[in-house]
Formats: structure tokens, sequence, C-alpha cells
């Protein structure tokens, strides 16, 4: 892509995109996010890394509002979008989530035509007037996903026939497809083959153009190749966030030093 | 692609203000969930409809309307009633006589109509002549006689019959009614709880008071007995070859799809199968208990096997292991381990399926056990099992089907009865899960 | 002697089966139960297995197959003439047996004496008069073939009981002994009584097969026996019900199957959205508090027995339709028996059974597939009308069809609150009848049991047989693929 470079000047801006500040996130009893303070700049890409169970999917889903879906889930403190408290009690949850989008673990699409899986949010949000317009919209969000020309032959086949690395691409295109500011990933490549992944990375990195990318990943690896951000979180705590080549060449705490190292986690 | 980049932050408008399309979703939203909702209270106002009938008509069956009246005969005046032709209207005469007199003594009216008597109290002399008979000592002692009133009387209580509504019959007029509200009004008539109907048997299509549930519930008794007796060993074999022992092939899948279907087949296909196989074709004796026994084993085996396959899959397989790992055949694993960790779950389904044996109507109209049969208790044990009769389901058909409104009551009364009986097996099922479930 | 004596005996020898099998196994190894390859109990179920097994199966099958080769013997043993004269052969051997019972009966009370009940010259007129006065049911008066043949069954039947528990109860003994006489010490018992119990296992599981045997040929030969004396031209192609027990009935079916159908649909219509929405609400909005309360209370119109149905019918539904829709009200309505009482009333009775199935299916579908829709910002109706129902749609297909097979093989709430009269009408408001209520009328009813009248039940019956069977197959088909692809 030709246009990449007069772009890399945007990630240098101070632009913060989300910022949260005093996070907590309770499971019934359970603390499970304990007083995250984070900020999150637009077209960048932000990786949260830690081991199992540390509260990264849980904080990260924290951040267009899936855990309402979760009854016994309760979440203090402020997380600021451009400003504005997600959890003000006047923001609608659906039209966060129109402007933070989501992609999930497991590839997950909708058990109907490629078409319609990309259609389904531009439908729900109105973005298109007409068929045309829709068909455009389509169009240009599954070339953003790099799967237009596997699939722009079979549109009107079931998404769920397509293979792992394909749906999950697929999934992300329709993520796309409602023109997000902020798209979430969570563990995207988890349960792709290594081919998949590389090409899933490679899009993220396309992505970072346009959004502000946060991603939730296992692989200390993956989150060195894709990001620009590092976050570590352990045991809720967010320990240590910076930029991707310090955390991992020159971790302060102790803690980040062992994880990457190998030793816990 | 520049351009999408240069307005990114202007994609979306403020979180806090809703826009238009976001409120005609929300309120989309909203009337969805509101239909959820209605439809659940339009379930449940059903279920209190229902109940609110059954209780309002049902309750009135177990009280009945009695007259009930000291009576002091002399040996003389039975020896001449006996003597005449008219037994009867003799003996009627001689209850008017101590009616009248009763009712002059504490002040009300005078004069009684014997016809009125009649007409109230139907065949009184008759009832009074058997009582004499069956009691010799009480002659010439004050005795307490209680005597049944007309079915009609019996509405006039329960709002059946009212003045307005009331067209002269040779049944009842409505002057009729002025003598019973002062016959109530001495005590002399009253509402009392009618053992009769809950132990009494059927009666014919003129004597609606006299019909009661008893027999019938015998009838279902014994056929329960038949469907326990055969369907829980069968179903629990059934159940554990299939799930235990049953290799994989045909003769397996075509079992299994056997089951299933025979689960959703038309209850009344299993009465055309009784009246062909048992009745036609084995000559077994019609209306009996335990064809309708064997009839409603067939209908529930699949639901107890369905359960109990349940139940026996719930146990865990390392259970099986730990058996056969210490030298336990395959036959004793299951016998000794798996079963009885299975025993409650499989008892809990066998009595929601008889539950659902004992409401269970249609075959039995078909193999003969309508409610007129139920004329007679079953003279023993193992005659219950043969002798004509009928079951509760059957019996409260059958009372439907008549065309007196008075057993339109009875119909009631005898659902609540079923009802009771259903909702004690329930119970027990749900106390049994309740004690004994375990969770792995 | 008594079936259940011999069942006793044979019990006994099983018992006793048991004890000396043990017995003399133990004995084989000096009383050391160590040395024996089972444990000493299995030789004594072994035992009770070889002296029970075989003795009760006999038992069984001669007291099925007895009086069936009795009464073959018996009918070709009565006079050619007398046959042709009576209605037909069945009704002719059901007199007798009649007859045969009747003198049973009448000797047990002592009404009869043993020698005047086989007497071959008794009485004619004096042996009905017993008979009758002996409470027995005679339709007619005994004729000389049919007390000779009644006499000739009593005859063979005691001979039959006579060998029957001869034959049991050798069988028993021989079992028995045959056991106790391989019950050594390296005989291996056990496996040879867990064969059995296998054999026994094997054969419960197959009740379900013969079940299905039994209704397809119960069915299908009375089927044929109708369409001999009825044509199934006129059946399937008359438009017309009326039976007339006198004869020249006409009996086409299709009024009874517009009926059937016209009232599932109705009752559909009133179970399919309550219930889908009541799944929906329950499954995806309803907290769990509620869902605690609403679902059992449900279920609970599930578990009444349709008899409450009928009457809920027939006494309260049906006068409500009529002071709304009656004379009194909108006119349109005559009885309170109608096509609306009955379908409003099954559809009440189907609500659970749609919501339950139904909330089932929509559980299946995965948490990943609302998550997906949640997270491009789609409300939650929006998920569950564009993603959630499509993907549930093959189950909740199945779970209507599961349904509609209940409506249409539902009895008792149209026996009492459809009407009686078989009419082809497209008012909702008009009595009809289906086929179901049409089978019980047939077959309750005095008709004969040899007429067109009372055989074209089975006819019915077949024929709502078979539509149910393709709808419960179809049904369970789709909701068995339908799990598997979520599995």
């Amino acid at each position: 892509m030709n246009d990449m470079r007069p772009l890399e000047r945007i990630v240098d801006t101070d632009n913060i995109k989300i910022s949260a500040k005093g996070c907590q996130v309770y499971y019934g009893e359970t603390h499970a996010i304990k007083d995250v303070d984070v900020q999150i700049e637009d077209n960048t890409v932000t990786a949260f890394i830690g081991p199992s169970g540390c509260g990264k999917s849980t904080f990260l889903r924290c951040l267009n509002r899936m855990n309402d879906t979760i009854d016994i889930c309760r979440v203090e403190g402020e997380i600021l979008l451009d400003g504005e408290n997600i959890y003000d009690k006047k923001v609608d949850p659906v039209q966060l989530r129109a402007k933070v989008g989501m992609v999930f673990q497991k590839p997950n699409p909708f058990p109907k035509s490629i078409y319609d899986n990309i259609a389904y949010g531009p439908r729900i949000h109105g973005l298109a007037k007409s068929k045309a317009d829709l068909d455009v919209i389509v169009e240009k969000s599954l070339r953003r996903g790099a799967i237009w020309d596997e699939v722009k032959d079979r549109l009107d086949k079931p998404g769920t026939g397509l293979s792992g690395g394909q749906q999950q691409r697929l999934c992300i295109a329709r993520a796309v497809a409602t023109e997000p500011e902020v798209l979430l990933m969570d563990e995207p490549c988890s349960a792709l083959d290594p081919i998949a992944t590389s090409q899933v990375e490679e899009l993220i990195d396309e992505l970072r153009t346009q959004y502000s990318v946060v991603i939730v990943t296992h692989s200390m690896q993956q989150a060195a190749r894709v990001s620009q951000k590092t976050a570590f979180f352990h045991l809720g705590n967010l320990v240590e966030f910076g930029e991707t080549g310090q955390i991992f060449t020159n971790p302060t705490d102790p803690r980040t030093e062992s994880y990457i190292s190998g030793r816990i986690g | 692609m520049a351009d999408a980049t240069a307005n990114a932050h202007k994609r979306h408008g403020s979180l806090t203000q809703v826009d238009p399309r976001t409120r005609r979703r929300n309120a989309a939203e909203a009337r969805f969930k509101a239909y959820g909702l209605a439809a659940i209270a339009l379930g449940i106002f059903f279920l209190v409809v229902l109940a609110f009938s059954i209780i309002r008509s049902g309750v009135p069956a177990f009280t009945t309307t009695v007259v009930s009246l000291e009576m002091n005969v002399s040996p003389a005046e039975i020896d001449q009633a006996e003597s005449g032709m008219l037994k009867t209207a003799a003996y009627t005469k001689l209850f008017i006589a101590q009616l009248g007199s009763q009712m002059q003594e504490q002040g009300i009216g005078g004069e009684v109509d014997p016809e009125a008597i009649g007409r109230i109290l139907g065949k009184v002399g008759n009832d009074l002549r058997a009582f004499y008979q069956a009691n010799p000592d009480a002659v010439g002692e004050p005795v307490d006689f209680t005597v049944n009133a007309s079915s009609r009387v019996d509405g006039y209580f329960k709002g059946r019959v009212t003045r307005e509504g009331l067209v002269d019959s040779r049944f009842l007029v409505a002057t009729d009614l002025d003598v019973v509200d002062q016959l109530t009004e001495a005590g002399i008539i009253t509402r009392q709880f009618d053992w009769g109907f809950l132990l009494g048997k059927d009666a014919g299509v003129d004597n609606p008071g006299g019909a009661g549930i008893g027999a019938s519930v015998l009838g279902s008794f014994f056929m329960m007995l038949v469907v326990l007796v055969l369907s829980l060993p069968i179903g629990v074999a059934a159940s554990i070859y299939l799930e235990e022992f049953a290799p994989k092939n045909r003769f397996t899948d075509i079992i299994e799809v056997n089951i299933s279907n025979l689960a959703a087949v038309p209850s009344i296909v299993f009465g055309i199968l009784g009246l062909a196989v048992f009745i036609q074709f084995a000559s077994l004796p019609q209306s009996a208990p335990l064809v309708g026994g064997l009839v409603l084993t067939l209908m529930t085996l699949p639901t107890i096997i369905i359960s109990t396959r349940a139940s026996l899959k719930a146990v865990p397989p390392s259970i099986r292991d730990a058996a056969l790992g210490v030298g336990a055949s395959k036959m004793q694993a299951v016998f000794h381990h798996v079963l009885p960790l299975a025993a409650p779950g499989i008892l809990t389904g066998t009595i929601i399926g008889l539950a659902q044996a004992l409401g269970e109507t249609a075959p039995l109209l078909l193999i003969g056990m309508v409610g007129f049969v139920a004329r007679e208790f079953p003279t023993g044990f193992w005659d219950g099992f043969v002798e004509p009769n009928s079951a509760m389901p059957a019996q409260i058909y059958t009372w439907a089907a008549r065309s007196d409104v008075a057993f339109y009551e009875k119909a009631w009364g005898g659902i609540i009865v079923l009802l009771v009986f259903l909702l004690i097996m329930n119970a027990i099922a749900i106390v049994l899960r309740r004690r004994f479930e375990r969770r792995w | 002697m008594p079936v259940l004596w011999i069942f006793l005996i044979v019990l006994g020898i099983g018992a006793l089966g048991y004890v000396v099998a043990r017995q003399r196994a133990l004995a084989s190894v000096g009383n050391d139960p160590r040395h024996l390859h089972s444990l000493p109990s299995y030789y004594g179920y072994m035992g009770f297995l070889f002296a029970t097994a075989t003795a009760l199966l006999v038992l069984i099958i001669w007291l099925i197959a007895g009086p069936m080769v009795i009464e073959k013997r018996v009918a070709a043993n009565l006079p050619a003439g007398v046959v042709e004269q009576a209605a037909s052969q069945n009704l002719l051997m059901a007199e007798v047996r009649r007859v045969a019972n009747g003198l049973d009966n009448a000797v047990a009370m002592g009404v009869l004496t043993e020698g005047a009940a086989s007497n071959a010259r008794a009485d004619l007129t004096d042996m009905t008069a017993r008979l009758k006065e002996a409470g027995q049911v005679i339709t007619q008066n005994v004729t000389v073939p049919v007390l000779r043949a009644a006499q000739e069954m009593r005859q063979a039947n005691r001979t039959s009981k006579t060998w029957m528990a001869v034959a049991v109860i050798a069988l028993a003994v021989a079992g028995a002994a045959l056991a106790v006489l391989r019950a050594q010490k390296d005989f291996r018992a056990r496996n040879v009584v867990e064969r059995g119990v296998r054999w026994m296992l094997v054969g419960a599981a197959s009740i379900a097969i013969l079940t299905t045997v039994g209704i397809v040929l119960s069915l299908l030969f009375n089927t044929i026996e109708f369409f001999r004396i009825y044509p199934a031209s006129e059946f399937f192609g008359s438009l017309t019900w009326s039976p007339s027990f006198g004869g020249g009935s006409e009996l086409g079916i299709w009024p009874l199957l517009w009926g059937t159908l016209y009232i599932s649909i109705i009752a559909l219509l009133v179970a399919v959205p309550i219930g889908l929405f009541a799944a929906i609400y329950l499954s995806e909005y309803a907290s769990p508090r509620l869902r605690s309360v609403a679902k059992p209370l449900l279920e609970i119109l599930a578990g009444i027995p349709t008899i409450v149905y009928g009457l809920f019918a027939l006494l309260t539904v049906g006068p409500l339709l009529i002071s709304v829709f009656g004379d009194n009200g909108l006119g349109w309505m005559q009885s309170g028996t109608a096509v609306m009482t009955a379908g409003l009333v099954m559809g009440i009775m189907l609500i659970p059974f749609v919501s339950s199935l139904s909330d089932d299916i929509i559980n299946a579908v995965p948490q990943a597939m609302r998550d997906g829709s949640y997270g491009l910002g789609a409300t939650q109706s929006e998920t569950i009308r564009q993603v959630v129902l499509p993907a549930a749609l093959p189950g909740i297909v199945g779970a209507v069809l599961l349904a509609a097979s209940r409506a249409i093989g539902e009895t008792m709430i149209v026996v009492l609150g459809a009407g009686a009269a078989a009419r082809l009408s497209l008012n909702p408001f008009e009595a009809m009848t289906t086929v179901t209520a049409k089978i019980v009328s047939q077959l309750t009813g005095d008709a004969d049991f040899a007429s067109p009248e009372a055989l074209v039940a089975f006819a019915l019956g077949m024929t709502l047989f078979i539509i149910t069977l393709c709808l419960n197959v179809f049904a369970l088909y789709i909701v068995r693929k339908y799990r598997e692809q979520y599995d």
C-alpha cells in the first residue's frame, strides 16, 4: 500500500481514543479487574498480553460494554471514548458498539450467506440507502478484510462453509462494514493455523491505518509482530503499559520480565 | 481511502445523544420484549382461568343437600305399612307425618304437601323402608334418619336452579322452593360433605345425586398397578440394553427410531391396538382394568424408556470403568453400580409416566371402560383386574356427555379428584428428584 | 389348575433349583467357594433360570395359542349349514364362546351341575333359561349346534389346560435338573446367567418393535376387511360422511380430514405465536427468578390431562364464545361446540409443548452467534429476529410439526368440544368433527363389529397413524439434524 507512509506520522501524534480511569470489574463476588488506567491511541495497534485468567479479555469486553450481556458482571470507574464516558446512563450500548466493533476468539459467522453476513451491520444501522449502496459497502468491506478475491464468486453461499481463516477474515470484514472507529479483537488467531494467522496479522496491520485496534493475544510473538503499544495484565492488575519494543526488551516491572522470559504464565 | 481516514472522527455523533434511528430501534426492542411478556402472561392467564373454572364448578360436587329428621316410628306403624299394598307410599306418609309434627313443634308452617315432599326428596319411602329393614332395632326408638334431597333441590342450593329461571315441571315447582326455604330454616335441610361422591359408584342417568367416583378410582388404581408392575421392569430392562449393551447396528437403530415414534403416536391408536389385539384377538374381557393397564403400559413404555435412558446416561463412565477395573463383569458393573445410582431418576421418570397414564382417556373408551360400567365395586383384589370397571378420566367423560347439567358438576368434581392424584404423584416425583438427584 | 397356581409351582421349582444347584456347586469344591469359577449364587441363579425361563415361555405361548387352536378346531366341526345361517363365522364363534363361558360360570355358581353342563342331550330351552337366570349374557336362544360346539370347546379347553400344566411343570423340573447336573466347579455359571439376562434385556427392548408391529397389523387387517365390504374409492372419494347403522352409509373421509385440519390450524395459530414468544422471552430476556417461576407454571398446562381440557372446552370456553359470538352477540355461532372452541382450547394445551421445545432449541444456538451480533451493535431483538431465530429455524419447524401431529391425534378435546356433525365448511363457528372423534363414536356405538360402520374406524385409524407417523418421522429427523449441527 502506497499511502501507508504519510499515515505513519499520525501514529506518532498523541491522539487518545480511549482512556480508562480507575476501572474495576466484578463478577459476582470476584474482583476481576483491579483499578486499571490505560490510554489507547488512535491509529495504533495496542496489544493486551498476560497469562490466562489475568483479565485481559474481560477488560477488552468492557471497552464496548459486551459485559452488559452477563447478568452478574459489574463495572466501576470510567472509560472515556473521545472524551465521553461510555458507562454514562445516557449512552446506548447499541450506539456504542456501532462505534467500537468487535472480533471474537472463535470465528462466528452467522448461518447466512456471505453477503448477508457483511450486510447485517449496515442494515441494522441504516448505513445503506439502496441495494446498490449496500453492494458497494459489502465489496469495500470484503476488500478491507482481504477476502474479496476468495469469495467474490460465491457471495450467496453460506458463510459457515468457509475455512477457519477465511471465516475469521469474514468476521473482521463484517466488523469493518459498520464503519467503527475502534476495533476490538479477542485472540482472533487462537483458533487458526499458522498460515491463516499470518494472513490475519497482515490484515491487522493494514487496519491500523483507519482504526484504533486493540488486540488480546496469548502469543507474545504475535504482540511483538503486530502492536505498537503493549499492556501486560497479571491477576487483574495492569502491570505495565508502554511501547511494544520497550516492554519486550526492557521491561520495568519484574513480573513483566518473568512473563516475557517464560517463568510465569 | 485517505478521505475515509480524514473524517474518521465524524463517522458517528456523540454517544450521549441518542439519534432518531437508535430511538426507533429501541422502541422496536421494547415492543418485541412486550410481546414476549404478553405471551407468558397470556399462558399463565389461561392456566388461572382453567384453575378457576375447575375450582368454582367442581367444589360444589363435594357437598350435598340432605334432609335429616328425627324419626320415631312405632312397631305398629311399621306393621301397618308393611301390610298394605303400596308399601313405599305408606312409608312416605310416615315420613311426612313426622316431618309435619316436627315443623309444627318449631312453629313453621303446618300443612305439608306430600307431592311437594316427593319432589324435594325423591323416593323417600323407599329409603325409609330400606333403612328400617336394615336396622330393625331402630323401630320404636327415636333415630336420626338422613336422606339426600333431589338433585334439583341440591341445584337450588348450589345456584344451578334459581327461582327466576325455574319452569314448573313434574320435578319441581316454584312453591316447593318455599317449602325448601322453610325446611332449611328449621334445620331439617342442611348441606354436608358428600362422602358418597368420593366413595360411591356411578348411578343411572336419572340420579345425578347418587353418582360417585369411588368405583372408578379403584378401576384406575388397578390399571396403575398393572402399568407399574409391567412398565417399570420392562422399561428399565429395555433401557439398560439400549444404553449399556446394544451394539450399534441396524436392529438397535430400528428400536431407537421406533421408541421415539411410539412416544408421539396418538393415544387413540393405542386404544385401537388394545381393542384389536387384547379383546378381539386374545379374547380378554372387555372393560377390564387389566386390559386398560396393558394398553396404558404400551403407551407409557416409550416415556419411561426415554427418561430411564437419560438417567443411565447421566451416570458418568468413570463409575463403569472403576467397576470393570476391579474385575467385575459388564453385567455386574451395570446392576451393582450404574443402576442403583440411576434409580432415583428412573423412579421419577416412572412416576411421571404413570401420572400421564392416569389422565389418559381416549384408549380406555375403545376397550369399553366407559363410565357407566362402574356400577359395582370389584368383589375382590384379583377380581378387580378382570371385572368390568371404569377409570377416573373415562368416568368424567361419561358424566360430561350426559344431558343433565347436574352431572357436569360431578364431572368437574371428578376432575378435582383426578388432579389431586396427579398433584400427589408429581409432588412425589419432585421430592425424589430434589432429595436424591446427583450432579456429577 | 388355575394359571396362577401353575405359575407359582414353576417359581417354587425355580427356587428349589436355586438352592440345590448352589449346594451342589459348593459341594463339588468341598464348600470352598474360592475354587468355583463363579460365585455360588450364580449357580443358584442358573438353577432358577433354567427351571423358569423355558417353562414360563411355553406357558405364555400356550395361553395365547391354545384358545386359537381350539377355536379353529371347533369351528371346523360346526355343521356346514349353520355357518351360512349366521351373519358370519366370527359372530357365530363369539356366540359359542359366550355359551361356553356361560356354562363355566353357571357351574361355578352352582346353577348347573357339571353333568348337566356337559350333557349332550340337554334340553335347550331349559339350558337357555338357566343360563339367563344365572346372569350369563346370552343374546339369543341357544341352538343345538352352538351348544354342542360350546360343550366341545369346554371339553377341549379342559384337556388343553391339563396338558399345559403337565408340560409346563415337566419342563420346569427338567430345566432345574439340567442346571443341577451342570453345577460343577469348572462350569462357567456366571457367563450362562449373564447371557440369559442379556436375552431378557433384548426381549424387553423388542417390545417397542412388537408394539409397532401390533399397531400396524391390527390396523391393516381390519382396514383390509373394511375395504372388502366398502369400496375404497368411496372412502377416499366421497365428500359426505353419514353413517347409518341400518346400512346404506356414506363414509367419505374428507369432511373428517377437513375438520381435523381446520381445528389443528386454529390450535397452531394460537399455540405457535404464544409458545414461541414465551420461549424467546424465557430464554433471552427473563431473569433467572422469573424463569424459575414462569417456566414450571407454563409446563403445568402440559401436565393437565386432555379430558380436563375437553370439559373446559365444553363447559367454559363454549358458553363463553356463545355469549360473544352467539345469537345474543354477533350471531355467528349456533352452539357452543364448534371448530373455534376446540381449536382454541387445543391451542392452550399446545402452548407449553411449543414453548419448551423451542426453548431448548433456542438455548442450543451458540452464545458466540449472539456475541457476534451484539458486537456489531445490534439490539437484542434484532439479534433474536435476524440471527438466533434463523439459526434455530429448522428446530422450531420440527417443534411445530410435532405440535401439529399432537393436534391431529388429539381426541378428548374434539370429542367434547367440536361437535358431532361432519361437514365441509369454512365457518370456524360451526360444529365439525374429526378423524379421532369419529373413531371413538364408531367403536363405542352399538354397531355390529363386522359392519362397515364399525370397521371404518380402523381405516380412519390407519389414516391417522400414517399422517402422524410421517409428521413425526420428518419432525424428529429435522430436530435431530439440528441438534447435531450445534453439538
